[in-house]
């Protein structure tokens, strides 16, 4: 192309100096109002979730955080008790199970397995993510739950029954199917970055253990797992903020339509802020409701900042200190 | 002092046992770890091909459901299918340029502070769960409409593919060397056309596969649509203007029913969503390993 017309480009110069200038200008602010864009929807949202909260904020201030059992048109009390602690418990719950299985899969990917197992076993521990929520809710209500209620919450019960958590089953949708659920949802996203983590783990230090005489698992445990300490704790942060925000699945699972009080039994069924959100589009009723909504929304959008922001300067941060070491 | 024994356990030879019994079991520890995730997909799997295999026929596609039909009565699942393709077509309309040209302000035009802000932006973005999106949308959108559209639902699943699109797309952006860029410009040619014409051909394969994912992730979102497009009627619609019914809220609300024809119904539509994600993401994978290549090789 720029081969063509040179002496008409020579007489044209000074034209197409600006139309030059003209084309990057176009280019630079379409694309610089795209990015904008992302900006602009990120704060429109935060304003507009914190709008929407303003009269039950007003209303019930604090108090919102720590009131349970209230979610009552009639009297107009709303609170969030027990939707932040069904949160907290499936999430962590989640994470608990997910994650040494997560580190077992991303060590034996990264260490142990022969290269012919690595990449379709990779490819298919990631395809696990890529399965719709809607589509686990589906499987978890209609197989993993009524399995678990039938074989392994009474097999719980009776062996562990003495911890307050694994009390007796009525049904099957409750918060422990939610927590295997969403175990699965986790899984996949600390077990990859795990094994990323662990394949960047410098070969030097792993060959100068075993040169010294360690066995496979002392080098994963002394090298191996120090060097990535920091970096799993992002992976499990950003496996948090996956199952908290999590709303089909356990409004499917979790049973939490119907129980609307904190309880320590794992085996009843509960309710998240993220479920308990996506089951107020049936309609609100009035606008204390529609506000409150919006608070739960706050709640769990300030969630998911904190989860996300500190999972980033971790990653940040120890990037720093391996590029320094 | 030579009257004290060593305790076996202690002598050498036992500990190097010891230690070697410890490596192997954590050996087979990781190993089955690694089982037990595969084995949860084939479950997951295994059951929606056995439960959606039989329903899967041509009424599925090409008639409509009729809510509590008798049972025989042909019946599909059309218009949530057009739905879906609808509303997330648009979403790739929208996503997909706005997602690149993000990406492209970002690596060639913006100054390192802007871009570290807005990278920071786009992670945020990414872990704004669904449906505080879908309230979002719903109070910016339905509430001043006074409608529920399937093109909201659009708007909803471009912005989940933004900060998918945008930070697949800044990967390969940064690969591409910066001595072709240098080369262009030495040549004459215009910063953008050198950004339009030269670097960004090299990504197409990068952009294609950040898209192809994004997709694939929003084609089976639910969360986003109950409160944006969840009352679609039952026929075949494609207008965008109106809510359509689609896929994964159908899955949603079969799955509540108490009705074993509906529960058959969305293990079908989840055995079809489930193949062409499964497509999809493979047909992904394969084309990010050959791009990585063309680029590593350029």
């Amino acid at each position: 192309m720029s081969t063509l017309e040179t002496s008409t480009e020579i007489t044209r110069r000074p034209f197409s100096g600006r139309r030059v200038r003209l084309g990057d200008l176009v280019l630079q602010v379409v694309a610089g109002s795209a990015a904008l864009a992302v900006v602009a929807i990120v704060g429109t949202l935060v304003y507009k979730i914190v709008d929407g909260a303003r009269l039950s904020m007003s209303t019930f201030g604090l108090g919102f955080l720590i009131h349970q059992n209230t979610w009552d048109n009639v009297g107009n009390h709303f609170g969030s008790l027990n939707f932040i602690y069904g949160t907290a418990v499936t999430g962590l719950g989640a994470l608990l199970i997910a994650t040494p299985l997560a580190i077992g899969i991303a060590l034996y990917l990264s260490e142990l397995a022969p290269s012919w197992i690595r990449g379709p076993v990779t490819a298919l521990v990631e395809t696990l993510a890529a399965i719709p929520s809607v589509i686990l809710g589906l499987w978890g209500l209609l197989v993993l739950a009524p399995f678990l209620l039938s074989e392994v919450d009474p097999a719980l019960h009776s062996a562990l029954g003495f911890i307050p958590l694994f009390g007796p089953a009525t049904e099957g949708s409750n918060l422990f199917t939610a927590i295997i659920v969403l175990t699965i949802m986790v899984l996949p996203i600390v077990s990859s970055i795990s094994r990323e983590l662990f394949l960047g783990v410098p070969p030097e230090l792993k060959e100068a253990a075993l040169g010294l005489g360690t066995t496979r698992w002392e080098m994963v445990r002394g090298v191996i797992l120090p060097y990535s300490r920091s970096g799993v704790a992002a992976a499990m942060i950003l496996g948090l903020g996956r199952a908290v925000g999590e709303a089909i699945a356990v409004l499917l699972v979790g049973g939490g339509t119907i129980a609307s009080a904190v309880n320590s039994n794992l085996m009843l069924p509960g309710n998240t802020l993220a479920a308990k959100i996506a089951s107020e589009s049936q309609g609100t009723s009035t606008s204390f409701e529609y506000s409150s909504l919006f608070y739960l929304g706050v709640i769990l959008l300030g969630l998911s900042l904190v989860v996300n922001l500190l999972a980033q300067w971790i990653i940040r941060r120890s990037v720093r200190k391996q590029g320094f070491a | 002092m030579s009257a004290v024994e060593v305790s076996p356990l202690h002598r050498p030879n036992d500990r190097l046992r010891r230690r070697k019994v410890v490596n192997r079991a954590m050996e087979v520890i990781a190993m089955l770890a690694a089982a037990i995730g595969v084995a949860i997909l084939f479950i997951v799997v295994y059951k929606i091909v056995r439960n959606g295999a039989g329903q899967i026929n041509w009424d599925l596609f090409t008639k409509s459901y009729i809510p509590l039909a008798p049972p025989g009565t042909p019946e599909g699942l059309a218009n949530a299918f057009v739905g879906t393709i609808v509303i997330v077509g648009f979403a790739v309309a929208m996503g997909i340029p706005t997602g690149t040209l993000a990406a492209i302000y970002l690596v060639e035009f913006a100054p390192r502070r802007v871009r570290s802000f807005v990278s920071l932006v786009l992670d945020i973005l990414q872990g704004i769960p669904a449906v505080v999106l879908g309230i979002f949308y719903y109070e910016l959108l339905v509430i001043t409409t006074h409608q529920q559209r399937a093109l909201w639902g659009s708007i909803a699943f471009a912005t989940m593919m933004l900060p998918l699109v945008a930070r697949s797309t800044m990967e390969v952006l940064l690969l591409v060397p910066n001595s072709l860029r240098e080369a262009s410009l030495g040549l004459g040619v215009a910063r953008w056309r050198t950004t339009l014409g030269i670097v960004l051909p090299q990504t197409v394969g990068g952009i294609l596969t950040g898209g192809i994912l994004a997709m694939s992730r929003v084609a089976g979102e639910a969360a986003p649509l109950l409160f944006l497009s969840a009352l679609g009627g039952n026929t075949v619609d494609w207008n965008p203007l109106h809510p359509l019914q689609n896929i994964p809220l159908a899955i949603f609300s079969l799955t509540d029913s108490p009705y074993p024809d509906d529960h058959a119904k969305a293990w079908a539509a989840a055995l079809v969503i489930t193949v062409f994600i499964l497509l999809t993401s493979l047909g992904a994978r394969w084309l990010a390993a050959r791009s990585k290549r063309k680029l590593g090789r350029s």
